[in-house]
This record gives C-alpha cells, structure tokens and sequence, in this order.
C-alpha cells in the first residue's frame, strides 16, 4: 500500500510549480496553465484523502467532481477572454494589459 | 517497494517533471503539450487510488476538452510569443521565493502530521454509490453546477465572438469607414 502522505507531498509539489506558474509568466495562457495545474493537485488531495480516510463516504470524489466541472468552466470563460483581447489589444502579454490601470 | 509503489513514483517523476516543464518552457507551444503529460500522470494517481470513474473524467474532460483548448487558444495567439520573448515577468525571483516556503511549509506539515488513514477497501461499488450520492445529497450542488456549465458556454461564445454591427432584423449593417 502507499502511504497517504506521499500523495500529500506530491500534490503539494504540483501545487507550487503551479503557483509559481501562475505568479511568474507573462503569458496570459500560462497564467491560466499554472491555475490547472493548482485545480489537479487539490482534486488529487481530495481524492487521496478520501480513499485513505472515509471510503465508504463519496464526498472526496464528489468534491472533486465540482471542482473539474469549476475548472472547465473557468478554462472556456479564461481562453474566450485571452482571444477577445488579442483581436483587440494584438496582445497576450498580461503586463501590457493596463487599460483599466492608471 | 512493491510495484504500486514504483509505478507511484514513476507518475510522480512524470508529473512533477512535466509540470516544472509547463511553468519554465519559453514556448507556450511546449507548456501546453507538457500539461497534457502531466494530466495523464494524475489520471494515473486516480487509478492507484482506485478512483476509476474520476481516471476517466480526468483524461476527458482535462486532456479531452481543457488541454484542447489551450491548445486552440495558443494557434490563435501565437504570432506574439516568439522565443525571443521573455517568458517571466520582472518578480519573478519573489514569486520563486513564495513558491519554495510554500513548499516547505506544507512538505513540513505532511511529514510532521499523524494521518489518521484506515486501511479499509475501496467501495466494490463505488460509482454506483458516487452516482446515488451526486443525485441525493448533493443534487443541489448537482444542479447548480450543471447551470454554471451553461452559463460558462454562452458566456464563452459571447465573449470570444467578433463584434459586427448587426442591423434590428439580424442582417449585417454596412460599415462606414
């Protein structure tokens, strides 16, 4: 069996490469790449938990679930927005979006 | 060390890799394909932990639909990001910082903590008690969920769309320049 904390360190892991993804690029679509790589490690936390503490008790998966269905709605909503400002802006550099910024 | 166990750190070298691939690749192009690794190395993790109905949720709706569309989104944007381009922003450095005491913090706390795991077997059934659960306790969520999906698809088109100016029957306008 493995233990639970190895999928607790790994998640962990995944969960500050994402962060740091989502903190550090320029590109507005990495930016959202880091966010989905934040989404999988607390789904795979989720998961882990649920199958190492309460199996009998769905609500780790069910929770997981929401937060994929979360995560696509949040990708669809995200990309339409980067497209929208590229045809207008010729841009997808987030630091060179600053028109609400004075 | 019993092949469970190495085919878990095999997934985790494949997604901790590929994901430090994802954040540091200077062509997006390359980030995106990366992702689609590292989604398949957590559909692995579900495997292992017995979640087979979320292992196959996970490859069709994160690789299927969510790793699709970045890829769209790149072909269309791609023109921009030449490798010349820098791929990080001036702080950088501090998001690295944050990044590795985060890390720390929390590898700290997992490896200090006492988790109190049960051994217990995996439900034979569980995706017939995952379906009962979603339509019984959590129909609420269910359904509000299911709404936020609709409104996530027309907001999308909405958003995305070219604006032309339409006349009052829906027939385009002509554009005076």
């Amino acid at each position: 069996m493995i233990p639970l904390s190895w999928f607790l360190i790994v998640a962990a892991i995944l969960f500050c490469i994402g962060l740091y993804g989502a903190l550090a690029r320029r590109n507005a679509i990495g930016i959202l790449m880091g966010i989905e790589l934040m989404l999988n490690a607390v789904n795979i936390n989720l998961i882990a938990f649920w199958r190492y503490i309460t199996p009998e008790v769905l609500t780790g998966q069910v929770f997981a679930i929401f937060v994929i269905t979360v995560a696509a709605a949040e990708a669809a909503i995200g990309l339409a927005l980067i497209i929208s400002i590229y045809r207008n802006r010729e841009t997808v550099v987030v630091e060179e979006i600053d028109m609400m910024k004075w | 060390m019993n092949v469970m166990q190495i085919a878990f750190l095999v997934l985790a070298v494949a997604a901790v890799g590929s994901a430090i691939g994802v954040v540091t690749s200077r062509n997006i192009f390359y980030s995106a394909l990366l992702l689609i690794g590292c989604f398949f190395a957590v559909a692995g993790f579900y495997v292992l932990l017995e979640a087979s109905f979320l292992a196959a949720v996970q490859v069709l709706i994160y690789v299927g639909a969510i790793a699709v569309l970045i890829i769209f989104a790149v072909m269309l944007t791609e023109r921009m990001m030449s490798e010349k381009k820098r791929a990080f922003n001036e702080q950088w450095w501090v998001a690295l910082i944050v990044s590795i005491f985060l890390v720390a913090v929390m590898l700290y706390i997992v490896v200090t903590t006492a988790w109190p795991a049960t051994g217990a077997a995996a439900p034979a059934d569980a995706i017939v008690a995952l379906g009962q659960t979603l339509l019984s306790t959590y129909v609420l969520p269910f359904e509000i969920a299911s709404v936020i999906l609709f409104m996530a698809l027309i907001g999308a088109i909405i958003i995305a769309r070219e604006e032309r100016p339409v006349g009052r029957a829906g027939e385009e306008k002509e554009v005076e320049d």
